[in-house]
């Protein structure tokens, strides 16, 4: 013990006025592996390179699901890494009161966070008890239809503006053959699907009464029927994707052979991978057409508390690397998400991505369901959905049923 | 094929046959090869070994394809164009996250794993088997059914538990840490076949050493161990085969520069970036299958008579 | 067992001391790691713990949820299925494959090899690769319909009443490999002389494998149980590789139940509740046999 709080003293002095005078090691785990997330990565690691320090990826495939218990069950387990990637939201929140997460106020405070995060519920989810734990990386919004321009020339019909047109022109999209919806088969999916057409139809209010208020009355009535029986109507247009990644569904748009996908945002980066140009190869409908209301979530990265020294100040500086706005700017170009700064400067981004930081900026936000519910509640949510969607035997107003039960019981 | 089976339809013909002729030597050559009943018998043999090869087959053929024409879909054709590619590819090159050099980087670290895990599962397992077999004491057989019902937990939920113990010993993130997880659960099973072996053994052979006046390891080291040659063989293969393919421990009890070659493949297998690289996939597959499938191959011989010798007795 | 048991030790303790003491890793692993983490799984069961195990006792509350969750019966009714069908067909196939190879058959190791090879790769290569097989566009249902048949339908990955079959046919294609092994160590352990003795009286081949080889090869049937019934148990990556679970719940199996309330909802509590259930009807059956089969000291 001594040893070390020698060590960390001399080390402290030693490295004070210069910053990171030499390279420090630090270990991020994170699951961004498909090719658009990948590439974005690299921007974080590039940037946080040049600062003298050295990025160690540990990157961890399979989604969220794969990577969180691996992520928990060692920073728990007393071998933390130097950063890793979490959901905004809830999903630290335990981390942070077992005293095992490092604060980052400090930081925080010398860059002027606050002022410049945007829109600031984001850094709210960061701040436990007034101090901030985690430093935001991007947005993302649920709230996006995805439709191939190809596939509805095939069809003969033209491209939908919003979503009750493209239900409308479903049958011809079948007709030429074609998948009408695509839908991966895991379950995070049909959630989003969910969720994006209780904002979307249901509208602002809505939403919020039922996934922030809980509102049990209110998942059990007539308006929640409604974006039930849309579901089913969703649920007849997504048989037959047969795939299982949301990127594979994506690729069904991609190539053409189908019609529309309801995903995140985050699918923007495979179709800008893949070469393609927004307003001719693919359409893009924030809020599905209908309702220009994006639910802000998005990921964030958490920084474990750890005895050395050296390695604390390269978390300080990583903390900074990533709000820092050239960061932000090349790491959202790639990622296909918004910037968490207002202030800085997105000339190059594609149309898409315009829209998505116009509505933003007008303030037409919700906060995402990862941060009004628990990672139970949506655990829950993402049974019921994808027993829901990939089976006809429970019909619409069963699914209310329990799912007002679970919204009864969230948390 | 009516006059073949007419050939042989005697009961006395099918045992003769069974009990003895076809199994000369190699150099005679049995008369009658196509009796009705090697006809069944073969043909039974020939559609099975087909359903085990078919997944096999798929995946080699698959491997040596290029993307153009895994998508035109008949999973089943030869390649008309061979290609290493997709095997170069999936050693140096497939990415996860920003690392991209393939499977390589996996390759020593599980090597790594591997043979530290196998020894000392190994040498606990049969020791513990020994002294249940030859040596036993009160309460003895009350740890070795707890032992067994443990192999009946799903590895995930001891994670947490395991995950504690290894936090306050201090040894979470080490080699050591992750060897003692594999020696855990190799136990239950590796224990059984070693208590079965040892007490199969001759017990004149342990009566007369204890005359001698040999004592518990010497005994272990001395007459059993030489006697052991088959159910080590079977242990080794059980074990290099489950800690070679385990992904969990691996990955939650090591961290990305010691990570084995499944992380790697669960990666590459799990990251789409675009379209899936199914041939890819398929040739990273097979190169984490090669060392327990070369194990098997040269082994396999072994591996029956140490099972034999393992299972039988009980 | 008599051989084990050296006597006119004085100390009771002392008695047999290398034994005990190179015993000393099994005990810890038995009492620390099983039956300690067993107890601590059980105990937490009982509270609310979500990310991080905390004392906060709640009573049955995990259980009663854990019970009304339509998911949860689902993942019991298709371990019971997939249980019972995996653990007669790995049977079957496993002695039947044996029984074949045991004719003195030419080629045996190359049959031997070709039926064990599986086993050598792990579930998540096995799932990968049947995903593939059975894939309805190019998998055996594409290439038969593009031979002419064109309403011929296997998808039973796609296909939520009949998933749980292709979980199955995956999971015998890695396993009965093991099993034929086995069952053809017995069978190499049964005395020629049984067989001559069947032939005089005359008695036909198959009875004499159902009514006196069968019963010899007791001890070899059951290790072949216990290697079956706690890979059914466990069956989990197997299901993660081929469906993820899918389509939508149809092949849930408890085991993925609670790793992902375990880890995926940060619900402890819930899953260590799902995980005690498991524990316990593994228990239920196990123990009683466990007792007569290693507990007592007749056998040797």
């Amino acid at each position: 013990m001594n040893i070390r709080a020698m060590t960390a003293i001399l080390a402290a002095t030693v490295v004070l006025p210069l910053g990171a005078a030499h390279a420090t090691d630090l270990e991020v785990t994170h699951w961004w592996t498909s090719g658009g997330e990948a590439a974005a990565v690299a921007e974080l690691a590039k940037a946080f390179d040049a600062t003298g320090n050295k990025w160690v990826d540990g990157a961890i495939a399979g989604a969220g699901s794969t990577a969180r218990p691996i992520m928990i069950s060692r920073i728990t387990g007393g071998d933390p890494m130097g950063a890793t990637q979490f959901n905004h939201g809830r999903q630290a929140e335990e981390l942070v009161q077992a005293g095992l997460m490092r604060d980052l106020t400090a930081v925080a405070e010398k860059g002027k966070w606050r002022e410049v995060i945007k829109p600031v519920s984001l850094l709210d989810s960061c701040t436990i008890d007034g101090k901030i734990y985690c430093a935001p990386v991007n947005i993302h919004s649920w709230q996006w239809l995805w439709l191939s321009n190809e596939a509805f020339q095939k069809a003969g019909v033209p491209v939908p503006t919003n979503w009750n047109e493209f239900v409308a022109a479903a049958p011809a999209l079948q007709k030429a053959g074609l998948q009408a919806l695509a839908l991966g088969g895991q379950p995070w999916q049909a959630n989003g699907l969910f969720d994006t057409l209780v904002l979307a139809i249901g509208g602002k209010e809505l939403y919020e009464r039922v996934y922030k208020d809980k509102d049990e009355e209110a998942a059990a009535g007539p308006e929640m029927a409604k974006i039930f029986a849309a579901a089913d109507q969703a649920r007849q247009l997504a048989k037959g994707s047969n795939v299982q990644d949301w990127n594979q569904a994506t690729n069904l748009v991609l190539t053409g052979k189908a019609g529309g996908q309801i995903m995140g945002d985050w699918a923007q980066g495979e179709f800008q991978i893949a070469g393609k140009k927004a307003g001719t190869d693919y359409t893009c409908l924030p809020g599905l057409g209908l309702n220009q209301v994006l639910a802000t979530g998005g990921d964030a990265f958490y920084f474990p508390l750890l005895d050395d020294e050296e390695k604390s100040k390269a978390q300080d500086i990583l903390a900074e690397t990533i709000v820092n706005p050239k960061t932000q700017v090349a790491f959202n170009l790639k990622k296909g998400s918004v910037p968490i700064r207002g202030d800085v400067d997105l000339a190059a981004a594609n149309d898409c991505m315009k829209k998505g930081i116009e509505i933003i900026s007008k303030g037409n936000v919700v906060t995402s369901t990862d941060q009004l519910v628990s990672a139970d509640t949506q655990k829950q949510k993402e049974d019921l959905m994808s027993e829901f969607f990939a089976s006809t035997s429970i019909t619409p107003e069963q699914a209310q049923e329990r799912f007002a039960e679970i919204i009864g019981s969230a948390d | 094929m009516a006059d073949v089976s007419t050939l042989n339809t005697t009961a006395a013909g099918i045992d003769a046959i069974s009990r003895g002729l076809v199994s000369g030597p190699r150099g005679r050559k049995p008369k009658r090869v196509l009796s009705r009943r090697n006809i069944m018998l073969y043909g039974a043999l020939t559609v099975a070994a087909l359903y085990y090869l078919l997944p096999l087959y798929v995946m080699v053929v698959t491997s040596l394809k290029g993307m153009p024409e895994v998508r035109l879909g008949n999973i089943f054709a030869p390649p008309m164009e061979i290609t290493f590619e997709p095997w170069v590819k999936a050693w140096a090159q497939a990415c996860t996250g920003l690392n991209c050099d393939g499977l390589s980087r996996g390759f020593w670290n599980s090597v790594r794993i591997l043979v530290p895990s196998v020894v000392v599962s190994i040498a606990v397992a049969s020791v513990s088997g020994y002294a249940l077999a030859n040596w036993r004491f009160k309460g003895a057989e009350l740890f070795f059914s707890i032992l067994i019902i443990g192999a009946f937990i799903p590895y995930q939920v001891m994670i947490y538990p395991i995950v504690i113990v290894l936090r306050e010993l201090g040894i979470y993130g080490t080699l050591t840490g992750l060897v003692i997880v594999h020696t855990i659960f190799g136990m239950p099973i590796l224990t059984l076949l070693f208590r079965n072996y040892f007490a199969s053994l001759p017990v004149e052979l342990f009566k007369a050493a204890r005359i001698d006046g040999a004592g518990f390891w010497q005994i272990y080291f001395r007459i059993m161990l030489p006697m052991s040659l088959p159910i080590f063989v079977v242990a080794m293969i059980l074990q290099v085969t489950g800690i070679w393919n385990d992904f969990l421990f691996g990955v939650v009890f090591t961290r990305p520069d010691t990570y084995p070659m499944t992380v790697q493949l669960n990666n590459i297998v799990n990251s789409v970036q675009g379209v899936k690289e199914y041939n890819v996939n398929m040739a990273a597959t097979l190169l984490t299958g090669a060392v327990p499938l070369i194990v098997y191959f040269v082994s396999g011989r072994l591996f029956v008579r140490g099972i034999a010798a393992g299972a039988v007795k009980g | 067992m008599a051989k084990s048991v050296p006597s006119g030790r004085p100390n009771h303790l002392l008695r047999n001391l290398n034994s005990k003491i190179a015993s000393i890793p099994m005990i810890l692993i038995a009492v620390v790691i099983f039956l300690g983490g067993t107890l601590w799984t059980v105990v937490y069961s009982f509270t609310n713990s979500r990310l991080l195990p905390r004392f906060n006792f709640v009573g049955l509350d995990q259980y009663e949820r854990l019970w009304a969750s339509s998911r949860w019966m689902i993942s019991i009714q298709n371990l019971a299925v997939y249980g019972i069908l995996s653990l007669i067909f790995s049977l079957v196939i496993g002695f039947v494959l044996a029984a074949l190879m045991d004719q003195k058959i030419r080629f045996e190791n190359t049959f031997r090899t070709i039926f064990l090879y599986p086993f050598a790769l792990s579930f998540i290569v096995t799932g990968l690769v049947w995903q593939w097989v059975l894939n309805p566009e190019f998998g055996i249902q594409g290439i038969v319909r593009s031979l002419g048949w064109e309403s011929f339908a296997f998808d039973p990955l796609y296909n939520p009443d009949i998933v749980i079959y292709g979980i199955l046919i995956a999971a015998l294609w890695q396993g009965t490999g093991l099993v034929m092994c086995l069952m053809l160590a017995g069978l190499r352990g049964i005395d020629e002389d049984i067989w001559k003795a069947a032939r005089v009286d005359g008695i036909p081949m198959w009875r004499t494998y159902i009514f006196v080889v069968i019963p010899m090869m007791r001890p070899v049937f059951i290790t072949t149980l216990v290697l079956i019934a706690s890979g059914i148990v466990k069956v989990y990556d197997l299901v993660v590789a081929q469906t993820s679970g899918g389509p939508g719940n149809a092949s849930e199996v408890p085991a993925k139940y609670v790793y992902d309330y375990m880890f995926q909802a940060q619900n402890l509590g819930q899953g260590f509740a799902a995980s005690t259930m498991m524990l316990l009807t593994i228990a239920i059956i196990i123990i009683p046999w466990a007792y007569l089969e290693f507990g007592g000291r007749k056998r040797g």
